[in-house]
């Protein structure tokens, strides 16, 4: 059940859009495809869509094998980052569509239209046009749309994408929770961490057609495999070999084992945490991340020397093992 | 500095107005003065009589089949070109701003060429009882070739603008391409296609060289509207070549605002 991606590629002329792709998507589940532009997440996306086509591989969607299934007989609901309201219907035609293509009757249309209303918050909204709709408005439209065909699998290609950071994260909220409500098997493209991290249950963390790993969002961040996926997935200070997550740099004001001299050249306050930039004696420049309470208890201020060593810091080996040292204990 | 933006903005509005004049108001105005000279019923009786009543039947025949065929062809075409990806491309795109290119007479003559009895088809089209030349089929080829890019033009700008994403959402959701094409595509382009619509049709309406070339010009059987002008107006019938003029730009006319009417309807 569920999605499985058997060894998918695809290329575009001369670039690697996929290189030989596998995961498998539990059934009910909501997974996260997170990458940086051109990592191909989009590309895998519209792969299982059936809105390209794999140069090689198999995509199986509910244990049915549907690489040369067309995307009309697929079965899967697909939410675009601009949303591809059909901008000449309303919002209750537009929710229609896909019944209305399979001649459904009238009677039934209507009450799941008005379903579909009601579970993406848009009741009184039937007759207004998208043109009459704010961005988030038109999202949830879209996603009442794909979901109204009852499709097996829902694809969310950056569907946050276009909207403001506060619409951004009530949507994601939102998804979450309707999530629970159908529990339709649901992967969403983001190129955005935290987005990534908020709301699947597992994450596929891709760069250059390729997967660096896929995991629980805990999992990524404590135990990330890659040099990429511990950058991409959570923020990190690189000194030398070391990889150093800013909560875990110590701040001293007397001088320790391990710990580096640094001036203080900033500190940003963001709420309940600190930003503390440090430059080093070397030119190279770290950031510790720690709560506003602990930084003003220590008294930092800009201009300040003190002492920065990291709690522990992982190094990721050339053959492509990583360990974590412990410093601080050392 | 206010005083000599003002001067230089009433300065721009008077040439813009006085350009227009010139060229176009005053010598439309000219006709439609000329035409009533002699009264309404005048003009009226040089219009009414059965080879000018034959003349416009011909001429908005041939126009309501040409441009059919333009429209069909034009959004058949810009879809291609636009949607899809093949060798030749760049070719069919230039090929088809021909018309704009190519001087009308020479269009009739290119067609003369073709479908004379010399010609590389009209041997064998005469042979097997098809006349082309000097009946309504070379008419109405003159007359699609020299109105054949406008829908084209027109549409492909737009299917540019609204992209595909509506298309393949339509396709997730079950539409197969003929579904999609009524449902999402037309109704999407449908403003692009009715303004190429009412500049092909007053192309048609218009047409004399290629037209004049491939029709013989035979009074009351091939002489279209344009052509029975040029004829009344050498015979020194003005008021007949006045009024005929202005019933041909009233059509026109006529199109651009059912177009506008229907347009201001729907929104």
């Amino acid at each position: 059940m569920g999605i499985s991606v058997k060894g998918a590629s695809k290329k575009f002329g001369d670039f690697v859009a996929l290189e030989d792709i596998s995961i498998e998507v539990p059934d009910g589940s909501l997974t996260a495809l997170l990458g940086p532009s051109g990592s191909g997440k989009s590309t895998l996306l519209r792969v299982i869509a059936g809105l390209e086509q794999p140069d090689a591989g198999r995509i199986v969607i509910s244990d049915r094998d549907t690489t040369d299934v067309p995307v009309q007989d697929r079965g899967v609901g697909f939410v675009f980052q601009h949303y591809a309201a059909f901008k000449h219907m309303t919002v209750k035609n537009n929710i229609a569509f896909g019944l209305s293509i399979r001649k459904r009757p009238r009677k039934e249309i209507d009450t799941r239209v008005r379903e579909l209303l009601q579970l993406v918050h848009l009741d009184g909204f039937a007759d207004r046009y998208p043109s009459q709709l704010s961005g988030g408005q038109r999202q949830r439209m879209a996603l009442a749309r794909a979901l109204a065909v009852e499709p097996e699998v829902l694809l969310l290609d950056e569907p946050f994408g276009a909207l403001d950071a506060n619409v951004r994260k009530e949507l994601r909220v939102w998804l979450r929770r309707l999530h629970e409500e159908v529990h339709v098997t649901t992967i969403f493209v983001t190129h955005d961490q935290e987005e990534a991290m908020d709301v699947a249950e597992q994450i596929v963390v891709m760069n250059e057609g390729r997967i660096e790993q896929t995991g629980a969002p805990r999992d990524l961040y404590d135990h990330p495999s890659t040099e990429f996926v511990m950058g991409f997935v959570g923020p990190v200070n690189r000194r030398g070999a070391l990889f150093i997550r800013p909560h875990d740099l110590e701040i001293l004001q007397v001088p320790a084992v391990e710990a580096e001299e640094a001036m203080i050249e900033r500190i940003v306050h963001l709420g309940f945490e600190a930003r503390v930039e440090l430059l080093l004696a070397d030119g190279e420049q770290l950031w510790a991340q720690m709560t506003l309470a602990e930084a003003e208890l220590m008294e930092l201020a800009a201009g300040q020397i003190v002492y920065a060593r990291p709690r522990h810091a992982k190094v990721f080996e050339p053959s492509g093992a990583s360990r974590t040292e412990e410093l601080a204990a050392a | 500095m206010p005083a000599s933006r003002t001067a230089s903005r009433l300065g721009l509005r008077f040439f813009a107005v006085g350009y227009l004049s010139m060229l176009l108001l005053i010598p439309v105005g000219m006709i439609f003065y000329r035409a009533f000279e002699h009264g309404a019923g005048a003009a009226w009786a040089a219009v009414t009589t059965p080879e000018a009543l034959h003349a416009f039947y011909l001429t908005i025949l041939i126009a309501a089949i040409a441009v059919s065929a333009n429209t069909i062809f034009g959004v058949g075409c810009a879809l291609l070109l636009v949607r899809t990806k093949f060798r030749g491309k760049a070719l069919i795109n230039a090929a088809i701003d021909l018309p704009f290119a190519i001087s009308p007479v020479v269009i009739g003559l290119s067609l003369y060429l073709l479908y004379g009895r010399e010609g590389w088809f009209g041997g064998w089209l005469l042979d097997n009882g098809i006349q082309v030349l000097f009946s309504l089929p070379g008419m109405v080829l003159a007359t699609i070739f020299v109105s054949l890019p406008f829908v084209v033009r027109e549409v492909v700008p737009v299917l540019h603008e609204i992209g595909d994403e509506q298309e393949q959402a339509a396709q997730t959701l079950g539409a197969n391409w003929w579904q999609t094409f009524r449902r999402i595509t037309l109704p999407a382009i449908r403003w692009g296609v009715a303004y190429g619509v009412v500049l092909a049709t007053a192309r048609a309406l218009g047409e004399f060289g290629a037209v004049a070339v491939v029709s013989g010009r035979v009074v009351g059987q091939t002489e279209t509207a344009p052509l029975w002008v040029w004829r009344e107006f050498g015979q020194f019938n003005l008021t007949g070549a006045y009024t005929a003029s202005l019933v041909l730009a009233m059509l026109a006319i006529g199109t651009l605002l059912a177009m506008n009417a229907f347009k201001r309807k729907e929104a």
